[in-house]
């Protein structure tokens, strides 16, 4: 364990991270855990370190979440509104990072429909870049939450059986939690209806259910996906009261998993849709609890990251 | 980097005389036991912290709350670290407001770990008073800190290290000074 040194310059994905990592950034969230709860929720580990919270898509749980993160560590923090920005007077993407980094910040974080916009600022750019959803593509702090949270109810993150529900083709939170817990060694099952669920996902080690019931059978996590009507979602099945009949998690469903089991969802919450609604407000529901360790997880990658490479590459 | 130890200071015998003493003087400097909190800081100020909570315990029948603290996040190096050093738990799980503290930590050098505690501890309320115990003073002090309790008084040079090793995670009790074999 000495030996081991986190040596991530950004944080594109979980695909890119050693279960090591993985451990290092959850250890590290747990530290930082306690610092929400006091009076002063503030340290000044980041002073004089500035985070550049970029968003080309709606967001207000994730982009207050990181705003939080980085001024409970002290960062100055500045966010940028796509809206608004320039690249509606036709600014392209790099010009505006090249911009933005002019002013010398540290970390940019970034969400961008594009699949693999953040890894495209890494070829330019001099700051670290966080990944805080791109396209179809990762959503990795989600999974990194997600599996703190799985890690304070059954202590450990190996050894589990995952179940994912709903619209894991559209899902970049589905994708960066099945690369996660097949990282760690953990059982995922997919389930949802074949249109939304494809047997290609197989080939990233999970195992594809289009019966709900089968799927949930003696799992620790459950984690049900938001249906994305933004995205299309709609298209792929005939009518949401099908799709509630088939895929909706229910206290019937739910008993199928493990007595501990815990239910999960990333939110905004669709009730009575994919979540049935006293299931969703009930103690096995750890959803207000994945959003407060958001926090603490997000401030672990902006601690280990720190944006130091903005002056070994001038 | 390779080290030898250049001499043993105190065998078990000699620390656990230091250790009661020290807490008889924090005893006599605080008339009211039921307000101290000891703190020891990450990593060996908690054991150094625990042997003391331990000793007036069985001097006044008193259990003294105790809480662990972990420096990291008010370092005043931390920008100049190639990796981030490793965050261990804070746990001060009662209010310190108008409490008597003493903080706790195994080796007393620049003094530089004894500021940052104390930016930590004023984030977390107002104490009546904040008293310092070390088991070792080791001297070279860059900031203007000196303990109102300590084990020894050990003049080293910079280049040295004090090991306090602890038998709860030592498997020993005893103080060496360690010297680099190369330099």
């Amino acid at each position: 364990m000495s030996e081991y040194k986190f040596n991530q310059n950004h944080l594109l994905g979980i695909d890119h991270l050693s279960d090591k990592d993985i451990d290092k950034i959850l250890e590290t969230a747990e530290s930082f855990v306690e610092i929400s709860t006091r009076d002063v929720k503030k340290v000044p580990a980041l002073k004089g370190k500035t985070v550049v919270n970029l968003f080309f898509e709606n967001s207000t749980r994730t982009r207050s979440s990181f705003e939080i993160a980085a001024k409970r560590l002290s960062a100055d923090l500045i966010n940028f509104n796509s809206s608004v920005s320039s690249l509606k007077k036709g600014e392209s993407l790099r010009d505006t990072v090249l911009t933005l980094e002019a002013m010398n910040p540290n970390i940019i974080v970034i969400r961008h429909s594009a699949s693999g916009s953040p890894h495209y600022l890494t070829t330019f750019a001099r700051s670290s870049i966080v990944n805080a959803g791109d396209g179809f593509h990762e959503h990795p702090t989600q999974a990194l939450l997600d599996a703190l949270t799985i890690k304070q109810v059954f202590k450990t993150i190996r050894g589990l059986k995952i179940a994912i529900i709903g619209d894991i083709l559209h899902s970049r939170v589905a994708r960066s939690n099945i690369i996660l817990h097949r990282k760690m060694g953990n059982e995922v099952a997919l389930i949802g209806p074949p249109s939304l669920v494809p047997k290609e996902f197989e080939k990233m080690g999970a195992k594809v259910y289009y019966d709900i019931e089968e799927g949930v059978k003696n799992a620790d996590a459950v984690m049900m996906l938001r249906v994305q009507n933004e995205r299309g979602a709609g298209n792929y099945f005939p009518s949401i009261r099908e799709y509630r009949k088939y895929f909706s998690i229910n206290n019937r469903v739910f008993n199928k998993a493990k007595k501990s089991a815990i239910i999960m969802h990333p939110g905004p919450l669709n009730r009575n849709v994919e979540i049935d609604n006293t299931l969703a407000d009930s103690d096995k529901s750890v959803i207000l609890q994945q959003v407060t360790n958001g926090i603490a997880v997000r401030m672990a990658v902006l601690y280990l990251l720190k944006g130091d490479i903005n002056e070994s590459i001038n | 980097m390779e080290e030898k130890i250049k001499a043993k200071i105190m065998d078990e015998k000699k620390m656990m005389r230091s250790f009661q003493r020290m807490a008889v003087e924090i005893l006599e400097r605080n008339r009211d036991v039921e307000n101290l909190i000891l703190i020891g800081i990450q990593k060996k100020g908690v054991y150094v912290a625990n042997r003391i909570k331990d000793l007036i315990s069985e001097m006044e029948g008193v259990d003294v709350p105790s809480g662990v603290l972990d420096i990291t996040l008010f370092r005043d190096d931390l920008h100049k670290h190639e990796q981030q050093p490793v965050i261990q738990k804070t746990e001060i799980n009662f209010p310190i407001e108008d409490k008597d503290i003493i903080l706790i930590d195994d080796v007393l050098f620049t003094g530089r770990t004894i500021r940052a505690a104390m930016d930590s501890i004023f984030e977390l309320g107002r104490p009546a008073s904040v008293q310092l115990a070390v088991f070792i003073d080791r001297g070279h002090r860059e900031l203007p800190i000196s303990p109102d309790y300590k084990g020894k008084y050990l003049p080293t040079s910079r280049r040295e290290r004090v090991n306090v090793m602890l038998k709860e995670i030592d498997d020993i009790n005893q103080v060496l000074i360690m010297e680099p074999t190369r330099f």
